[in-house]
């Protein structure tokens, strides 16, 4: 991800430098002792606590980190942790012992302690090294002569003659502090992030393992999806066809002997085709609407929004079109999250909102409804989440009861080349 | 009457060649792609224009789009629309320009051959013949300014927008033609329609109806 400008101000950093000195050395070494105290005296059983405890406390100090390193880069930084199993305490101790991430915490506790206090303090020393030289003539004149004055060899500064070379170096410092301080700061958030983010290891295996569990919906949706069509087409279209054909058959039979019952008949093998191509409609609905092959995502959900109970309050700004499999996982999302609110929420009105930036997707619907709604297994919602995690989707819902309720999804995807429009 | 008739697919153009020619018909063209339905639509001037909504070249909503657009040129040219599947939305774009004399069925009403040759006539002569599956779909609708009509003065409207007369209305409801004509006075009264002709009336009701 791109890495934004820093969210910390030039006039901040001293502030932030002040507080780091403090809490980086200062914590830092109390946590490690701690660990290490409690690692030796593990054989006798006081220990285990006193581990259990310090686990606990440098995670929650290396979180500090994550969210300040976090918002200085302007990216979120996970916690890199493994889940904690279930279990007794030794299964517990033995998972923290295990986690890599645990020893890339200590690892950082070293680091802070040494490096990072060393780099508040230089930034905290440039800071007011601007100020102590401004005035250091002034300190030169009321003290005595031996005390703020240096020798470099060639000349002396002092008071009466020279006093302006100390306001060269508060310009140095100014210079310099300008210049690293920000480095600094980012410097010291990168070298957090690198080390309490997760590793390029950890990140590669947890998106391998999104991706399978991904890929396994995909797959069993799809399967679902086929089983559904076939059994629709066998039970309707194809039984229909069949009973159209007996009663054809029948009136051939009738025609001169029975007119009457014949006549019959072809009435009901014309009901039988007219149900057949309703049923064959239905059906074409649920694979790909004819709307949004004509007019796209914008057009496809205006229509749906015209033929909800509901008042619908639509607003998409799409600046390109989108392939056509977003589109479509799209618009059945919005289309079941439309069908729930007007079937559960007892709401009069609904909105839906649509924008397209920066390479993602995100929809909105959300209604005035009685709220309530949850993304629970076996529901509307969480089919939803399924189908789109696909496109790396995600679905946030909140609903407090009472409403309203606000659906939000996102997807990440790029717009489609005209290769791949619909045509 | 004169009649053009645009369908892509061979098989459904003979068939409503046929059946309309069959009905004292005069199909002066029959075509099948959106750009040559425009040209036959804006030189004939039929006395009305039978058109499928998927045509090529680009498969979308191709006659749709040209009878829209032909109706644009020639104000008030009488087209009905036929569909494999029908959208509100599409109904609210082809009575968008308020003039009457529009139809929009689904293809299967054709097997009704009588019904569809009503139809026709009907939107030839300047009415409505809209699919009870587009009204289905607005009596679940809880907008303004439907609001204001009873559930049997909403069912009245609806049978209006499909373009039936008094008299069917009344029929299909088992009630007097009188009582049918009070519904549609005080429809015409709530949804604030003055007084005139009784035909562009029930035009402006079904307009307003599709919330056009």
């Amino acid at each position: 991800m791109a890495e934004r400008a820093p969210r910390v101000s030039r006039l901040a950093a001293p502030g932030w430098s002040f507080v780091f000195i403090l809490f980086s050395l200062p914590v830092s070494v109390p946590l490690l002792v701690g660990t290490v105290l409690g690692t030796v005296l593990s054989p006798l059983w006081l220990g285990l606590p006193v581990l259990v405890l310090f686990a606990a406390l440098v995670r929650g100090y290396t979180d500090t980190y994550r969210r300040w390193a976090g918002r200085v880069l302007g990216v979120a930084i996970p916690r890199p942790y493994r889940p904690i199993p279930r279990g007794g305490p030794f299964t517990k101790l033995k998972a923290l012992g295990t986690d890599p991430a645990t020893y890339r915490d200590h690892a950082w506790l070293w680091l802070n302690a040494t490096l990072g206090f060393a780099m508040s303090v230089i930034s905290l020393a440039l800071f007011l090294g601007i100020g102590f030289y401004l005035i250091e003539p002034y300190l030169m004149q009321i003290t005595p002569p031996d005390v703020f004055s240096y020798d470099f060899g060639l000349f002396r500064v002092n008071a009466h003659e020279n006093w302006w070379v100390s306001w060269v170096f508060a310009v140095l410092a100014f210079v310099l502090w300008w210049i690293l301080g920000p480095v600094l700061l980012r410097g010291y958030a990168r070298l957090a992030r690198w080390l309490l983010g997760p590793s390029a290891r950890a990140q590669l295996s947890q998106r391998v393992a999104d991706l399978a569990s991904s890929r396994a919906e995909t797959v069993d949706i799809q399967a679902a999806e086929l089983r559904r069509i076939e059994r629709d087409l066998h039970d309707g279209a194809q039984a229909r066809l069949v009973s159209l054909g007996m009663s054809l058959g029948m009136a051939e039979d009738l025609l001169t002997r029975n007119p009457g019952m014949a006549q019959e008949l072809l009435a009901e093998a014309r009901q039988s085709t007219s149900l057949a191509l309703s049923e064959l409609r239905g059906l074409v609905r649920g694979i790909h609407p004819p709307v949004l092959a004509d007019r796209g995502l914008d057009g496809a959900v205006q229509a749906l929004a015209l033929a909800n109970p509901l008042s619908v309050d639509v607003d998409i700004d799409l600046p390109v079109r989108l392939p056509a499999p977003v589109e479509s996982a799209a618009y059945f999302a919005i289309a079941e999250v439309l069908t729930n609110a007007a079937k559960h929420s007892g709401a009069g009105n609904a909105w839906v909102r649509v924008r397209y930036e920066d390479g993602q997707l995100g929809m909105m619907v959300g209604d005035n409804g009685r709220g309530g709604a949850t993304a629970a297994p076996g529901g509307g919602l969480h089919g939803i989440e399924r189908r789109l995690s696909a496109f790396d989707g995600t679905v946030t819902v909140a609903s407090p009861v009472g409403g309203p309720t606000v659906v939000t999804m996102r997807l990440r995807c790029d717009p489609a080349t005209d290769a791949a429009r619909p045509s | 009457m004169r009649v053009v008739i645009g369908e892509d697919l061979v098989l459904l153009r003979d068939g409503l060649i046929r059946m309309l020619t069959a009905y004292d018909f005069e199909v002066v063209e029959a075509v099948d792609n959106g750009p040559a339905l425009l040209r036959a639509l804006v030189t004939h001037r039929p006395d009305v224009a039978v058109v499928d909504v998927r045509m090529p070249p680009s498969f979308t909503d191709e006659g749709l789009r040209a009878a829209i657009e032909a109706r644009r040129q020639v104000p008030g040219l009488p087209v009905l629309v036929l569909s494999q599947y029908v959208e509100q939305l599409y109904a609210r774009e082809l009575m968008s320009d308020r003039a009457g004399g529009v139809g929009y069925l689904l293809k299967d009403r054709v097997s009704d051959v009588t019904q569809f040759v009503e139809s026709v006539r009907r939107v030839a002569g300047g009415g409505t013949a809209m699919d009870p599956e587009v009204i289905s779909q607005l009596l679940s609708k809880k907008d303004e300014p439907l609001a204001a009509l009873t559930p049997r003065e909403r069912e009245v409207l609806g049978l209006m927008a499909e373009g039936r007369s008094n008299a069917a209305i009344a029929a299909r409801l088992f009630v007097t033609e009188k009582a049918v004509g009070k519904h549609t006075n005080n429809i015409f009264s709530k949804l604030g329609l003055p007084p005139s002709e009784d035909d562009n009336r029930r035009v402006r009701a079904v307009l307003t109806y599709l919330n056009a």
